[in-house]
């Protein structure tokens, strides 16, 4: 309690400096006038709470030695950052998969495991302490900074101490926090996010602009860009600080006493700290993660030509020195610019459409022409001057430009692209694109494709290597050529189809095409171009392209890779978390019944879900009778009451909610964040309860009995499920279906 | 947050108060008048449009603030003063009570109807008043209904709403995805105007001939039309300005993507028609507010419930509507609740009111459509094979229909089991082996659509080969939870599973035949589960939902609904999935049923009740609309393509040759409703700021803003309401989903041209000099629209000739954006 009042002392100087001329000028009377002192004042609660969670968390770190559950996900991702290897990863932006690799960078690790199988031996050379020691200690400070919350949201150290007690001993948590796995990563972050809001709101009050006020608000974005950046809904968090934040400056706003200047000096602090700087700061993430994964690796075929070409090795190695002008005469590969379902190259072969479809149309019979999502000798074309014989490129290259026409030559066969109003085998309503065969039948060849380039900056641009985004529009029939992504049956090796699209004139990225391979052609002769075609394309400058232009792309690509969406043994639905109604197996020791899952305490989580509903109705009471002009609770407990549900109950809200609309396969893990903020709601509704609506002191006192009673079956619950959190004991055959409680439980029984 | 709303309440009705007489003087009376009474005495009737552009006073408003300040909607105010609240009039004490109800006795008293007005002048405003709203009617009228024939052929959608209306005619029994009421009109519509149901509506481009189409179509331009007086009457209402109103109604009549929609036998207008109708009777009753169960009242409430249900009924996407009454409801009810003055028995009525006519009667109205719906569909068609075994037995025709077989599954039976998802079929096997290398060669086992003698299993017990057909046996029953065995009645193969991996689905185990002549191993053992237990532990043909759980690896037959390759015949993969989450792919129900030894029971005992058909149908419709899932390349239209109107749709017509109509919004009106919502935004918050901060505004700007923010923020929630939900669906989206929100931003711009002008007419003291620029400013975009829609007009009435690039098309020089596709 001496800390609040030597805060005092210092809070009257400084409200005596607020009218005296200057601040500094207090501050330096203030030295002259006063022995430099240094009080030390520590809370023994919250440094016997820090121990506590960290002896939790860090007991035992390094068991079980073996691969758990997600780790097998993460794990590789560590060891692509270990070996700069690119990777793409849609689960959530890098922040996460960089802290987890900053724990193996630290360890010594060098990325050489196999992440192949949950329940593998780590070998020697992986450091599983240090691995797992970053979201051991986020989950270990989370109990500390549970009590801050409580705190600083205006109830009492009893209180605190219990929220942060839940916090220590919710099983689901420690697991956890125990493994090389994000969640506790986020609900730091989110906790954090929250604690700072609160402090900078509480300073608010007092001392505004002072550099503490600066320091939270500062932390508050940062926080939460950091938990945006470790998982996308850490969005939800950020958007409820948001919220809060805009109701607050809405009362500065409407705060009188404050000048109009003074005003908007708030509001731009705020937008400064909660809405520019985390875009920064997310922004940093990707610019770090960019700067660190700089080689080639098994993602690249996802990213576009021009982002493969700023990596090392892969296709920069393909495409360097490439000319960057395409001429008439050129020999390119051509890639799709939509990459669905799977990247590939215009290409064609020996091979011609059958005469008659199984559903009995006919088709032109002439060569087939597909995409194919592999390099092959047979993905090359020259692009020809319609006008002249020449396969070569002249002296100076004649490049070509937006508008020009061109006839596209197929390298092997030397026939030429075509499409014709002939329906194309899978998509009747386009046209077949053909490599054109005369079986002199009148059917004459319609070969000549009008070169439209989409990112030109003006009309006479010219077709670039990579950079241009081009279409191909038939000059007959203004048809446009078009990757329809359907696979072909065996007759055309189930490559994919391409078409000539007639009917679409807007835009979309299926007909767009870009030049990823690309040299001067030279032979005119076919033997000599097919042994040019099959040698390499030469080498020398690298194209760069800006960090804004890699990011904007990586994001896009990561928000909409698509994760097959596979069925898992253990995904639940949103309605099985609530009451914990389901779990899951983490690990098994390979001999005993050791084992180690996710499993919540039941005695908290189905309080917590109590006291949120107790909150509800409760806040919705209160909020009627308001109305009615009568009033239960005095002013000021009644804002504490609805800052503390608007966080904890919202968190909740926000973090859980949103799962319901989501498509994706959903786990019990999900629910962690959203189980954090509803537990700090628990002693916030129990501290309500005995101080307001128990109306006796003997009413009071056995509440509190009841409370005791209650926390103390918590712990019983806490330990009894010890064994299934930490996975070191093996439990016999009976002690495991005596921790069955629920039918649901999914718990590991070997049969011998 | 509520404090501060309170606050603001009280800082406003204080700040508000001493202001009042402020808020009397300087408006000259007659445009008090004016608002209030019909009549306008001081003016001459030559002078009568100007003086309605000049405009209805904006004190008024501001008195009604301050007379019921708990009233959010219709910052205008009151009806005419004959309707203000009688009570309030005649207690003074207890009006005085609250700030600012003095003011309402003394306006009530001021505004009171019994002061003398020119009746003749009084008659002469009214019947402008009237004429006005009949021009406007008479335009849209003329607009929708020319060349409503045109083009004689099937346009777009049609060719599926025309069908089902055909449907109806004919009492076939077909499924749709949306709920039925507006198919039915379309259908009643077609009906009475002579169409005969006969025409098959096969694909969009075929000719109608001789077959009656006009009828369907003008129901449909009927109900169209009638958007934009509704449009007309809710601007009016909520902003009192008669130019605002109008401006609406050129937005809307002069819109050609309004009017394609509307020419055509389409869902849309009937929808748009409810959504509109709803919310003019919302605001309606919002404005009877003073006078609560009084029979405008009622009329209004019940009336806004009667077209909560007609939306609901045509499109799910009418809950957007219901939501935002309900939440003007909401907190129509929480202002009612903070005024002390009423008591709780006085609250209760309200709340009882609301309840019945805005949650009971739409309800009763929403299922006495699908009562209907059922009772005329009678016959199989064909929607039969969507719905539910036990379902299908309603419809004559079916197969199941009056058919009678035994009631309660017993060894030995002949059965087909279906399964619950839609469109997956019997399981079946065939005399056919899996291919080398997919698991064990083994005889396959599919689903399969149609009727079939590879349908057929016997159910046997797990443990004895006796024959159960043996007349020596007594009978006996399935039960929940028994071993059984089922045996393939052409191959006399056993249903059988075990540990290779599934064909397609690669975490799911295969199933086979196995055996010879019904004897095979341990992995033949089927467990048989109930999941609805409440008929019992026997197991019901068609109404039994069962499980099947191999024995031996404890996992459940299911299909995971992929298509074989050839090998299988294309028809549907059938898996055991160790994954025990109830799916629907994984329940299977009991569809014929032989056994000489079970007396047949007449089907018609085991039809469902009218709460099931209305929660399997509903099931169905759901599944549907979430099956409506893009495919892969698919170019489908993207929510924010929507209000930039990025891209149209063909309704009719390819080339030059044929007969085009595209629909695609008039890009003058769109693009001017973009820049109206960031206007709004803009000016709402800077008004809202400015009363945060306790600026002091002047009367007459005060009265504006407070339009602006009340009833324009009613329209802004519209469009939001109607707009951003869409972002969140899953299924295929197509730009006619937007016209509903159209509406909404249309009312916006007109309501806040017409506010910004005033302001701006405001800002220039001069009065003739403000009258003008309000005036010109409407007049501009009056003509500005009516302009465009000249130009845009062939994109809605059709055109035939050169596509857009030719300078001989009737649209050259007016493909603005490249992906507008004319």
């Amino acid at each position: 309690m001496g800390r609040r009042s030597s805060r005092r002392e210092l809070f009257l100087c400084f409200s005596r400096a607020s009218s005296s001329p200057g601040l500094l000028f207090c501050k330096m009377l203030g030295f002259l006038q006063h022995p430099v002192m240094v009080t030390a004042e520590v809370n023994l609660n919250m440094v016997a709470l820090t121990a506590m969670g960290l002896l939790s968390r860090l007991w035992q770190l390094a068991y079980p030695r073996a691969v758990v559950f997600d780790e097998v996900y993460y794990g590789q991702y560590i060891s692509f950052y270990m070996k700069r290897i690119f990777f793409l990863d849609g689960s959530g932006p890098p922040f996460g998969h960089m802290l987890l690799a900053l724990g193996g960078y630290l360890g010594g690790f060098d990325g050489n495991f196999l992440w192949n199988r949950i329940g593998a031996e780590y070998s020697s050379n992986v450091p599983v302490w240090s691995l797992r020691l970053l979201p051991a200690l986020s989950g270990a400070l989370s109990v500390p900074m549970a009590y801050e919350i409580v705190r600083e949201l205006g109830f009492s150290h009893c209180a605190a101490t219990g929220a942060a007690l839940l916090v220590l001993i919710e099983n689901a948590l420690i697991t956890q926090s125990r493994l090389m796995l994000l969640e506790s990563v986020l609900i730091f972050f989110n906790l954090l996010a929250v604690l700072s809001y609160l402090k900078f709101s509480n300073s608010q009050k007092h001392r505004p602009f002072s550099p503490r006020w600066w320091f939270w608000l500062v932390l508050t974005g940062v926080a939460c860009s950091c938990a945006v950046g470790i998982k996308y809904v850490g969005v939800f968090t950020y958007l409820l600080v948001l919220g809060v934040a805009a109701v607050h400056a809405w009362h500065v706003i409407g705060d009188q006493t404050l000048s109009n200047v003074r005003v908007l000096c708030h509001l731009l602090a705020r937008a400064a700290a909660l809405v520019v700087l985390p875009i920064l700061v997310y922004l940093l993430f990707f610019y770090i993660h960019l700067l660190l994964l700089y080689r080639s690796g098994p993602h690249d075929q996802i990213m576009s030509s021009a982002f493969q070409a700023s990596l090392e090795g892969g296709l920069a190695r393909v495409t360097q020195g490439q000319p960057l002008e395409v001429a008439f005469g050129s020999q390119v590969t051509l890639k799709n610019v939509f990459g669905q379902p799977v990247p590939c190259w215009l290409h064609s072969h020996q091979s011609t459409y059958p005469m008659i479809y199984e559903n009995g149309r006919g088709s032109s019979h002439q060569q087939q022409v597909t995409c194919y999502p592999f390099k092959d000798v047979n993905n090359w074309w020259i692009v020809k001057d319609p006008g002249r014989h020449q396969l070569v490129v002249n002296n100076p290259p004649r490049p070509v430009r937006h508008g020009d026409v061109v006839q596209l030559v197929h390298g092997m066969t030397t026939r030429l692209l075509n499409t014709h109003d002939v329906a194309a085998p899978l998509s009747p309503h386009a046209q077949e694109v053909s490599c054109y065969v005369d079986y002199n039948i009148s059917m004459p060849p319609q070969n000549l494709w009008r070169l439209d380039i989409v990112n030109r900056e003006s009309d006479t641009d010219v077709w670039k290597t990579i950079l241009s985004e081009v279409r191909f529009v038939h000059v007959n029939t203004s048809a446009i050529l078009k990757l329809s992504g359907v696979p072909l049956p065996d007759w055309g090796f189930r490559q994919l189809e391409v078409v000539g699209e007639k009917l679409f004139r807007g835009y979309h990225e299926s007909t767009v095409w870009n030049v990823e391979e690309h040299r001067y052609g030279r032979s005119q002769e076919q033997k000599e171009r097919e042994l040019e075609l099959h040698s390499p394309t030469q080498v020398d400058i690298s194209r760069n392209l800006s960090f804004m232009a890699r990011f904007s792309e990586l994001q896009w690509r990561m928000l909409t890779v698509r994760s097959d969406d596979s069925e898992h043994k253990y995904s639940s639905t949103p309605l099985d978390w609530v009451m914990l109604d389901t779990n899951i197996a983490y690990w098994l020791h390979p001999r005993t019944s050791a084992q180690i899952h996710l499993l919540g305490n039941v005695v908290i989580w189905a309080s917590a879900s109590l006291a949120t509903l107790a909150y509800a109705l409760l806040f919705v009471w209160y909020l009627l009778r308001r109305r009615r002009r009568v009033c239960d609770l005095p002013e000021d407990c009644w804002l504490r009451w609805v800052l503390a549900g608007a966080l904890c109950a919202g968190g909740w809200a926000v973090n859980y909610l949103p799962f319901f609309l989501m498509e994706k396969t959903l786990f019990l893990y999900h629910y962690l964040p959203a189980l954090t903020f509803q537990i700090l709601l628990l002693p916030v509704v129990l501290e309500h309860v005995s101080d307001h609506l128990c109306r006796s002191q003997l009413q009071r006192s056995l509440f509190t009995a009841l409370v005791v009673a209650w926390f103390t079956s918590a712990c019983h619950v806490s330990n009894m499920l010890r064994p299934l959190t930490y996975g070191d004991r093996p439990l016999s055959p009976n002690e495991l279906k005596a921790l069955r409680w629920k039918d649901s439980w999914d718990i590991l029984i070997r049969r011998y | 947050m509520l404090c501060a709303t309170s606050r603001l309440l009280a800082a406003r009705a204080a700040s508000a108060l001493p202001a009042h007489p402020r808020g009397r003087g300087p408006v000259p009376r007659s445009r008090r008048r004016e608002l209030h009474f019909p009549g306008h005495p001081e003016l001459p009737p030559g002078d009568l449009l100007a003086g309605r552009f000049a405009g209805p006073s904006v004190s008024t408003g501001r008195r009604a603030i301050l007379r019921r300040g708990r009233m959010p909607p219709a910052a205008g105010g009151g009806l005419a003063g004959s309707e203000l609240r009688p009570r309030r009039g005649r207690c003074g004490s207890q009006a005085a009570r609250a700030a600012g109800r003095d003011v309402a006795t003394e306006t009530a008293t001021a505004r009171s109807p019994k002061r003398p007005a020119p009746p003749s002048s009084r008659r002469f405003e009214a019947a402008g008043r009237w004429a006005l709203l009949a021009l406007v009617t008479l335009t849209s009228f003329a607009t929708r209904f020319h060349r409503l024939d045109q083009p004689p052929h099937i346009c777009w959608d049609e060719t599926h709403f025309g069908k089902m209306g055909s449907y109806y005619i004919n009492r076939t029994f077909f499924f749709d995805v949306h709920p039925p009421l507006g198919k039915m009109l379309i259908g009643l519509a077609g009906y009475l105007s002579g169409y005969d149901g006969t025409f098959l509506f096969q694909k969009p481009g075929d000719n109608y001939e001789h077959h009656s189409y006009m009828g369907m179509r003008g129901f449909c331009a009927f109900l169209g039309s009638m958007l934009i007086p509704l449009a007309y009457l809710t601007v009016l209402e909520l902003s009192r300005s008669l130019p605002a109103a109008l401006l609406t109604a050129a937005l809307l009549t002069f819109d050609t993507g309004c009017l394609t929609l509307s020419q055509y036998i389409l869902l849309d207008p009937i929808l748009m028609f409810f959504i509109m109708a709803a919310m003019l009777s919302m605001v309606k009753y919002n404005s009877c507010a003073n006078r609560p169960f009084s029979a405008p009242w009622w009329f209004w409430l019940s009336l806004t419930g009667v077209n909560l249900a007609g939306a609901l009924g045509v499109k799910f996407v009418g809950l957007f509507i219901i939501l935002q009454v309900g939440w003007n409801t909401l907190s129509d009810l929480w202002h009612l609740f903070g005024d002390l003055s009423l008591s709780m028995v006085t609250l209760g009525k309200h709340l009882t009111a609301r309840i019945l006519c805005l949650i009971v009667l739409p309800l009763a109205l929403y299922i006495a459509t699908y009562a209907v719906h059922f009772m005329v569909l009678n016959k199989s068609g064909p929607g039969d094979g969507f719905f539910s075994s036990a379902f299908q037995a309603r419809l004559s025709g079916n197969n199941l229909h009056n058919a009678s077989i035994p009631e309660h599954l017993a060894y030995g039976s002949v059965i087909t089991v279906k399964n619950l998802r839609m469109a997956i079929g019997y399981l079946h096997s065939h005399r056919h082996f899996y291919p080398e290398g997919v698991g064990a060669r083994q005889q396959q086992v599919t689903t399969y659509l149609h009727k079939d003698y590879n349908n057929l299993w016997i159910i046997k017990k797990h443990n004895s080969n006796s024959d159960p057909l043996d007349p020596s046996h007594p009978v006996e029953f399935v039960r929940h939870g028994d071993i059984i065995r089922l045996e393939h009645k052409e191959t006399s193969r056993n249903l059988h599973s075990h540990y290779h991996e599934a064909p397609l689905t690669r975490k799911h185990y295969q199933v086979t035949g196995y055996g010879i002549n019904g004897s095979g191993d341990s992995n033949d053992f089927w467990r048989i589960e109930v999941i609805n237990r409440k008929f019992g532990n026997r197991i019901k043909v068609l109404r039994s939902r069962i499980r099947l759980i191999h024995l031996v690896t404890g996992c459940v037959l299911g299909s995971s609904g992929k298509v074989l390759p050839k090998w299988g015949w294309e028809q549907l993969e059938v898996t055991c999935t160790p994954y025990l989450k109830e799916t629907l792919s994984s329940i299977w129900n009991v569809e014929d049923h032989i056994n000489p030894k079970l007396p047949n029971i007449s089907l018609e005992v085991l039809q469902p009740s009218f709460p099931e058909i209305m929660l399997e149908s509903h099931l169905v419709m759901i599944r549907g609309n979430n099956g409506l899932k893009p495919k892969d390349n698919e170019f489908t239209s993207k929510p924010w393509h929507w209000p930039i109107n990025f891209q149209g749709l063909r309704f009719s017509g390819v080339n030059d040759t044929d007969f085009r109509v595209y629909l695609l919004g008039n890009p003058v009106i769109w693009w001017l409703n973009l820049l109206s919502i960031a206007l709004y935004v803009l000016s709402a918050s800077i008004f809202a700021v400015a009363v945060q901060r306790g600026v002091h505004l002047p009367v007459k700007v005060e009265g504006l803003s407070q339009v602006l923010l009340r009833g324009g923020g009613q329209l802004l929630f519209g469009w939001m309401m109607h707009y951003f939900p869409f972002f969140l669906m899953g299924r295929v989206l197509y730009f006619h989903h937007y016209f509903p929100a159209m509406l909404f931003s249309s009312m916006l711009t007109g309501l806040l041209w017409d506010t910004l002008l005033r302001l701006c007419a405001w800002s220039l003291a001069s009065y003739p000099l403000a009258r003008c620029v309000h005036v010109l400013g409407i007049l501009t975009l009056l003509l500005g629209t009516a302009y465009s829609f000249y130009l845009f007009h062939p994109l809605a009435y059709g055109m035939v000739g050169p596509l857009a690039q030719d300078p001989r098309s009737p649209m050259a020089g007016l493909r603005w954006l490249e992906s507008w596709d004319f």
